[in-house]
């Protein structure tokens, strides 16, 4: 699994990082972004979903790759 | 080097023409085609009424303040404060008064009252003083606060939530983030209820009113250019954007704009959580017992209670999902009907402070996003931790004497509660 955030549609609510704070962070203006490279570790795939699943802007995607 | 003299009286400039209209008050005849969120009605419950509107008229209408729009649908709400193209934020208070297109896209309070793209770039002067990070260094010293309200209750058996607790907490903090004097609170409680709640008031008075508040900025602001401080209101007058400092109208309108929105939302976020637990003990007691769940029951408060209401002007006459609007229309943008429509929402009516999945639009959404809702999330957080570890016992002292504030920011303003 592999998240993104889509810059265009993030307003820095930041439920992704309140949520999900081992794979998101917050940049200098509170914007949301992605630690690393987006795959999501073995155990944290529950916290990207909720993430995405909480995002008021729809920015967040998950990548169900094998 | 120069003297600042941007904010002398004589630089202040007279408020822009614009249209008035008379003012429509007294009972709402019928919610879809008169509507008012200046009743009591509206202010003592206004979700039945809301429920209403959206399954049989989702885009109600009023005459009042010169004819405006009140969508109900969480589509038509994010639809609207999505399309900055079609709906101007050039005045976001729905009164009987319109400012001119001119003052578009700054706005008299920038940047909630900027359109793009002037609004894009000021609002990036405040977004790094507003990051989650930032805010965390301010929780310490607003837990104490906090705590120090708390003492204040020693022997009481019955005191105010709204009054006594709730609307200290973001006066206090907003307050020490601009620089400004904390013992100036009942000050602050006064501007906030002419800006928001004062829509209705014959026009000489309201101007008046917002002039008494300009004039205490404006003294505030001259305060801190013959004695400037690490805080907001410094850090506003020597910032610069497109290579110049600010506009004084625009300095001035920040802070306004920071005072108010800081003060209100929050007070009325706190209260409403309070409310919410003082009449349903399961839930207070479940949320002393589980304190880690507190987060998600944040969330749920923020959504089924959500205080903030904007408002948006229609730029152009058009055709819009069904009714005609016509340029100048207000749009009443009500992110409480959007947080209750059961199409966006599992029991969209009941609070669940469990609720897991819960895309609520308490801070807007798109490019306005509450530049304060990392802020307010800290505030609520920390006002409801300590209440409910000092106080993990309380109730409604009398239900029928608890009162909420009409208008756009809705909150309990009286709200005793038996504690002892």
């Amino acid at each position: 699994m592999k998240v993104t955030i889509d810059p265009q549609r993030c307003q820095g609510h930041g439920r992704c990082y309140d949520l999900a704070p081992e794979l998101f962070g917050e940049d200098d203006e509170g914007y949301g972004r992605v630690l690393g490279d987006g795959v999501v570790p073995p155990g944290e795939e529950r916290a990207a979903r909720v993430a995405a699943a909480n995002c008021p802007e729809r920015a967040i995607d998950l990548a169900e790759e094998a | 080097m120069t003297v600042d003299d941007r904010f002398t009286r004589e630089f202040r400039q007279e408020p822009p023409a614009g249209t008035r209209n008379e003012v429509i008050a007294g009972p709402v005849s019928d919610w879809a085609s008169d509507f008012s969120h200046l009743e009591p009605e509206w202010a003592a419950d206004p979700y039945p009424i809301q429920d209403d509107l959206r399954a049989r008229c989702p885009i109600a209408h009023t005459d009042r303040f010169g004819g405006g729009w009140l969508p109900t649908r969480y589509e038509d709400i994010a639809s609207i404060a999505y399309d900055t193209e079609r709906f101007s934020s050039r005045s976001i208070i729905m009164s009987n008064y319109r400012p001119p297109a001119e003052i578009a896209p700054v706005g008299a309070v920038p940047p909630i009252s900027s359109d793009p793209p002037f609004h894009h770039d000021a609002r990036k002067l405040l977004l790094p003083a507003f990051t989650k990070k930032e805010v965390a260094r301010r929780e310490e010293a607003t837990r104490a606060f906090c705590h120090s309200l708390i003492d204040s209750f020693e022997g009481a058996e019955v005191v105010d939530a709204a009054r006594d607790y709730a609307q200290h907490i973001p006066m206090r903090v907003i307050a020490d983030m601009l620089g400004f004097p904390p013992e100036d609170g009942p000050r602050f409680r006064r501007f906030v209820e002419s800006a928001l709640e004062g829509v209705n008031l014959p026009p000489e008075e309201r101007l008046a009113r917002m002039d008494e508040l300009f004039d205490y900025l404006y003294a505030q602001i001259r305060n801190h250019v013959a004695d400037p401080r690490d805080d907001l209101t410094t850090y506003l007058i020597d910032v610069e954007l497109y290579g110049r400092k600010l506009e004084p109208a625009h300095v001035a309108g920040t802070i306004a704009l920071l005072l108010i929105a800081g003060i209100d939302t929050t007070w009325s976020a706190i209260g409403a959580s309070l409310w919410h637990l003082a009449k349903t003990p399961a839930d207070r007691e479940r949320l002393v017992a589980e304190p880690g769940l507190l987060p998600t029951a944040l969330e749920e408060f923020l959504r089924a209670y959500a205080p903030v209401t904007m408002a948006r002007l229609v730029k152009e006459d058009m055709h819009w999902r069904g009714v005609d609007m016509k340029a100048d229309d207000w749009v009443l943008l009500s992110f409480p009907a959007a947080n209750r429509d059961p199409g966006q929402f599992d029991r969209a009516d009941e609070v669940i402070i469990d609720r897991e999945i819960n895309r609520h639009a308490a801070f807007g959404l798109g490019i306005h996003r509450c530049v304060g809702s990392h802020l307010a999330r800290m505030e609520l957080r920390v006002a409801l931790e300590v209440w409910l570890e000092r106080v993990p016992v309380f109730g409604l002292a009398d239900p029928s004497a608890v009162t909420w504030a009409p208008g756009q920011v809705r909150g309990p303003r009286t709200l005793p509660v038996r504690i002892g």
